[in-house]
């Protein structure tokens, strides 16, 4: 956890700088401006476009700095901690549910939502909660046939089909 | 006199029976929107705006359809605590605040007690504003319009003050998280200057934005479920939920408890809700910090006080009401919702502004009538229901978290109807669970967000009237004050630290 610690504030205090730099950008249809004319007051205009994030991502630089300073003095608990960040469950969690979930997204963009969802409750329900066919697949198609018939008919908010689309026109054409 | 004797006329129009049946199909539909994760009243009242014309069709007056739409305004207000402490997926933004203290309350097997609380503040928040905008609807107009850029910038620096204590003990982090949920406030077009902000590696979907609601189901619905099954090893910890009578007689006992959170709530929320361009969401997060920040017990909110729930859901139902005063009075929406019941009342032919309370009795009195019954309606049908919302509770583990994962990944796609926000929000949800294990609050990057959009142009305009003078936020009546305060809640930590520091060498 300790090592952790120092290495989350590390990259916070890089994201900050990143964002202090980005903060600066110019618009690219106006070259007169240059980079970090945005961050301060302008004449008859008030602060920039930058002025706010700017200086709010170098209020985050410092608290990185003093999130760092705690560390070493050790007076935060996970700076004192001598636990693992992620122990082998939470790896294995992270993998498992983390990664089902990420495959859950792709599966939206290849198959629409409601075969993803069918799936990912297959995997979960079935495979990582160990319940019976016959509880995951009422629960799975029951979940897709509640979100069909409250967003696409009831709220006419058309959730992505993809390569499922052919299988809903019919019930387009009944229920719209 | 007169205004009790016209609120009386009206309450008895509302309780006619075609508008009495419609505020109850209202409040349900309400409930039901308000507690689908990404759909919040705004949705409903826009997506049902349609079905009003054959109701008036039907009655012939503005008065039933407007009606029917607030009813579903009040019923989504209830509805968005039902899932933020069930399944800890805000409802909708409005009750992002209600998760922090109804979701522990219900990992401890408490649900009861917060959907309870939640209910009964709404109601007394609902109450309270109802009087309010009944009494003094024209004084608090013209108090809201009192109000100019420094003073609204002022009273956003008084909640990001407040949320410093929100954090626990961490300061840096807590500082961290404000400002991050800031400066995330501001990527996409700047409002002021047309210019693009914080385009991450051009990708266009930053172009919008980062929404609100894509940071709040991130943190609460994905990282939120991450972190309960790393702690609780996939086991279930929501056990022991009572839902006899008895315990829902028994939690309503213990909402006695609750009052100071429900007070705070029902005045600050109104409060805020009448400010232009504020409304419920920011009203219930400041209404958690006040009541963190008056406690006694300060450290109990986070991990289930009753008071935190209270606070915030008295405090949005409170705002509903309150952002109706500028757009019945003014003619100026306090929040997205009163937004579309302009437009709805403007396509009824209505001229919303200071001439409608004395032009249009006939329309305003069963109106505000109605919020009355509707209220009443909703807090009963919220009581009679917690049974059949604890039921979700009941499930095992292991169905209900792919649940709120799915919910979570419709709700957000839903909302916005853009795949970008449902991939940012997965990865959100991933970075929030890191941060909470290293101690990092989460919560106030989500407040932030809220709050970023209002601060920032306020700040930006304050500036550019005073031409770059910092002294205007200190020199003027309201604002003066209301920073000072703001600044001395932001260095109290380090009094605090200096006090400590003495004690010890002494």
């Amino acid at each position: 956890m300790r090592r952790a610690e120092i290495v989350t504030a590390f990259i916070l205090g890089i994201l900050s700088i990143y964002l202090m730099w980005k903060s600066g950008e110019a618009p690219d249809w106006n070259p007169d401006i240059s980079r970090f004319d945005n961050i301060g007051l302008i004449e008859g205009e008030g602060p920039g476009s930058g002025f706010w994030p700017f200086w709010l991502s170098f209020i985050m630089l410092i608290c990185s700095v003093w999130i760092g300073i705690n560390w070493y003095r050790r007076t935060s608990p996970p700076s004192q901690s001598d636990e693992e960040f992620l122990d082998g469950y939470g790896r294995r969690m992270l993998f498992v549910v983390g990664g089902g979930l990420f495959g859950f997204l792709i599966l939206i963009e290849i198959a629409g939502f409601y075969a993803a969802i069918l799936a990912f409750m297959i995997y979960y329900v079935r495979f990582l909660g160990r319940h019976s066919w016959w509880a995951t697949l009422s629960i799975s198609f029951g979940l897709v046939i509640a979100c069909f018939f409250f967003f696409d008919i009831a709220m006419r908010i058309v959730l992505p089909k993809g390569l499922s689309e052919p299988l809903f026109i019919p019930l387009y054409e009944m229920f719209l | 006199m007169d205004v009790i004797a016209s609120l009386m006329n009206g309450i008895l129009v509302a309780l006619e029976p075609i508008n009495l049946g419609l505020a109850i199909v209202g409040v349900i539909v309400g409930l039901f929107v308000g507690a689908m994760p990404g759909l919040g009243s705004v949705n409903g009242v826009a997506i049902l705006l349609p079905f009003t014309f054959v109701i008036q069709g039907f009655t012939g007056g503005a008065t039933s359809p407007m009606i029917f739409l607030a009813s579903i305004y009040y019923g989504a207000m209830y509805g968005g605590a039902i899932s933020s402490i069930t399944l800890g997926i805000p409802g909708a933004s409005t009750a992002v605040a209600t998760t922090f203290d109804g979701r522990p309350l219900a990992l401890a097997g408490k649900a009861h007690i917060a959907l309870v609380a939640a209910a009964l503040a709404s109601f007394a928040g609902g109450t309270v504003s109802n009087v309010m905008f009944t009494a003094f609807a024209p004084l608090l107009a013209a108090v809201a319009l009192s109000f100019g850029d420094p003073e609204v910038f002022a009273l956003m620096l008084l909640a990001f003050a407040t949320f410093v204590g929100l954090g626990g003990d961490d300061i840096p982090k807590t500082i961290f998280s404000i400002c991050i949920g800031l400066v995330l406030a501001t990527v996409g077009f700047d409002i002021v200057s047309g210019e693009p902000r914080l385009i991450f590696f051009d990708i266009t979907g930053f172009s919008h934005g980062i929404r609100f609601l894509v940071l709040a189901i991130g943190v609460y619905g994905i990282g939120e479920m991450l972190w309960t099954i790393n702690t609780s090893r996939h086991g279930s910890s929501m056990s022991n939920v009572d839902v006899t009578a008895r315990a829902v007689i028994d939690a309503i006992k213990e909402f006695r408890h609750a009052w100071r959170g429900t007070v705070i709530g029902s005045f600050l929320g109104f409060f805020v809700g009448i400010l232009p361009a504020a409304g419920a969401t920011p009203g219930s997060l400041m209404a958690y910090g006040v009541a963190k920040l008056t406690s006694r017990n300060p450290n109990e909110y986070g991990k289930g006080s009753i008071d935190g729930v209270a606070a915030p859901e008295a405090a949005n139902n409170s705002a509903s009401t309150g952002a109706m005063l500028p757009m019945m009075t003014l003619g100026i929406p306090g929040s997205p919702t009163t937004a579309v019941l302009l437009a709805g009342m403007v396509i009824w032919g209505l001229q919303p502004g200071p001439l409608l309370f004395t032009d249009q009795p006939d329309f305003v009195w069963p109106l505000i009538g109605s919020f009355y019954i509707s209220n009443v309606i909703a807090v009963l049908i919220n009581l009679a229901f917690i049974p059949v919302f604890l039921w979700m509770l009941r499930m095992p583990f292991t169905i209900l978290a792919p649940l709120i994962f799915v919910l979570s990944l419709v709700g957000t796609f839903a909302a916005y109807q853009d795949m970008f926000d449902v991939w940012l929000m997965v990865i959100v949800g991933v970075c929030a669970f890191f941060l909470r294990l290293l101690d990092y609050p989460v919560a106030p990057a989500v407040l932030a967000i809220v709050l970023g959009p209002i601060a920032e142009p306020k700040l930006r305009q304050s500036l550019l009237f005073s031409d770059g003078d910092f002294m205007i936020f200190f020199n003027r009546p309201i604002a003066g004050p209301i920073t000072i305060i703001a600044i001395v809640l932001i260095l109290l930590p380090l009094f605090k630290l200096i006090r400590d520091k003495i004690r010890q060498t002494a």
